[in-house]
């Protein structure tokens, strides 16, 4: 029984993982400016890892697998946001600038 | 294909790239191979140190290799001709994995049959590396060890007790969110080498993997809070010393062991029972490697950036 | 269970390593890197769990800490010469 529910519970996070790792990877691919991509790419590399993980670690039961897939997990909450944040500060720091719409045109339609 | 691109490429940093995403994919490769303890050697060497180092290298050299105003038809040819040859020669080699290969026959059944019995050390790997194969294992470490001192001889910038440094006030000096993060992380990685060198015996790891995580760790140190605050708390005689005292302690177990009965390196002769006799001898030599290992790679890469620090100095 | 992670984490690093060829800028590039790495991190747990075999949970931990290195290491080294100047040394 418990087992069942174990089972399940590891589908469930590791497809919400997966899905939303996907989810990022579309997002590099289809958004305009590279400041949203740093959007996709940490935001949701952090959630699905943390998703992923999670759903591992119901499979590993109480052992030492149990206390690494913790360590890491911990270790990518991190530096997972702290990489992004450091690419998106360079970036800023060296110029690049964000795609802004604009600021007249306040009816909500893409010039 | 990454091989080719490395070699017709001539911006350097896309090189280093690439050459990183050939190491990563070796180590996929040894993954699927079932050696682990390889692909954690090269995930942790090539990917990580590597790369690392190479950057440093470019900061001196700059980014674009010279257009080079000969072709080298001759060299290719003759590279072609022995590359054609060795392929010939694995087309006759038994398939891989097959059981009776002349591999499989001789030595190794030996180490994997009596490994448990001679040594009881659950990973074969570090056994046959620390104790059935000790001696390379000691020609590696003092390879090591003398690229420490080659770079050094080539290289070293004498440490000066500079007032200013130039990279206390360095663009990295604005990235509190990096420091404050690093200053927690630091010591839970070097906690973690400490991990891989003595869990060596028991699942991938050892001396090799170990001395590369701890260098990691000081390398982003060095790289977050400059290159003079890294040298105060790692000086230089101290770092010098480590690195000799990492080989004169791996060469010094096999001196025990001959001062106590045994051959040079046999490490029955060390304790009571000739187990444990081996599990102090293979604790003691990783030992070694790792602290060697360690103190080279950051000797390799403060000398790197200790001369790409001067010669910018003298630019300006 | 695991098969359909490993896929998806698959699919991920190649639209990771198009964006890497892609991306107009410079950091475009590193923040691909950066995913594929990360992804990395995951397909080799994901293996791991797999193949049966947990000991890979070591890789994938040196590997986080190379990626992070490397990231790093990427981004001081063109604070200290920017992507701009194509200096050709000797």
């Amino acid at each position: 029984m418990i087992a069942l529910a174990l089972d399940v519970g590891s589908w469930i996070l590791l497809v919400a993982g997966s899905f939303i790792c996907v989810t990022g990877g579309v997002g590099m691919l289809r958004f305009p400016d590279f400041f949203t991509r740093i959007h996709a790419a940490g935001v949701t590399d952090t959630l699905g890892a943390g998703l992923i993980f999670t759903g591992l670690m119901l499979q590993a039961g109480l052992s030492l697998v149990l206390a690494k897939l913790v360590m890491i997990l911990l270790f990518m909450l991190f530096t997972s946001p702290t990489a992004s944040h450091a690419v998106a500060k360079a970036a800023l720091h060296s110029g690049l600038e964000p795609q802004l719409d604009d600021v007249d045109d306040r009816s909500g339609v893409d010039s | 294909m990454t091989a080719v691109a490395v070699v017709l490429m001539r911006d350097l940093f896309a090189v280093v790239m690439l050459t990183g995403i050939y190491s990563l994919l070796s180590a996929s490769f040894f993954v699927v191979f079932d050696a682990v303890d390889v692909a954690f050697t090269e995930a942790a060497v090539g990917a990580g140190i590597s790369t690392l180092l190479m950057l440093s290298t470019l900061t001196l050299t700059g980014r674009y290799a010279k257009e080079s105003t000969q072709k080298p038809w001759l060299a290719l040819a003759i590279v072609t001709v022995t590359g054609a040859l060795l392929i010939y020669g694995t087309l006759d080699m038994p398939t891989i994995g097959s059981a009776s290969a002349p591999i499989h026959q001789h030595v190794a059944p030996r180490y994997l049959n009596d490994s448990m019995q001679e040594i009881a050390v659950p990973n074969v790997v570090t056994s046959v590396l620390a104790s059935y194969r000790g001696y390379d294992t000691l020609g590696e470490s003092f390879v090591i060890f003398t690229a420490g001192i080659g770079v050094l001889a080539l290289l070293m910038v004498l440490q000066r007790r500079r007032a200013s440094d130039v990279d206390a006030h360095g663009p990295m000096h604005q990235h509190l969110i990096l420091r404050i993060v690093a200053k927690i992380l630091i010591p839970l990685i070097l906690l973690f080498a400490l991990y891989v060198q003595f869990h060596g015996d028991y699942g991938p790891g050892g001396g090799f993997q170990a001395g590369v995580i701890f260098a990691a760790a000081i390398i982003l140190y060095s790289m977050l809070f400059g290159l003079s605050a890294a040298r105060q708390t790692i000086s230089q005689p101290l770092i010098f010393a480590l690195s000799a005292v990492g080989v004169l302690l791996y060469g010094g177990v096999g001196v025990a062991c001959m001062l106590l009965g045994g051959n040079y390196l046999d490490y029955d002769a060390l304790a009571e029972d000739p187990v444990a006799g081996q599990h102090l001898g293979i604790l003691l030599v990783e030992l070694g490697v790792g602290i060697t290992v360690a103190s080279v790679m950051i000797i390799i890469f403060f000398t790197f950036n200790g001369r790409s620090l001067s010669e910018r100095g003298r630019r300006r | 269970m695991f098969l359909t992670a490993t896929a998806a984490i698959l699919v991920v690093m190649l639209m990771a390593l198009i964006r890497a060829f892609l991306g107009p800028t410079l950091y475009d590039r590193i923040l691909a890197v950066n995913m594929f790495g990360t992804n990395t991190v995951l397909l080799i747990a994901v293996v791991g769990f797999l193949m049966g075999r947990p000991e890979f949970l070591d890789i994938a931990m040196v590997y986080a800490l190379v990626n992070f290195i490397s990231v790093i290491a990427i981004l001081r080294y063109f604070e200290y010469s920017p992507p701009d100047e194509t200096v050709e040394h000797k």
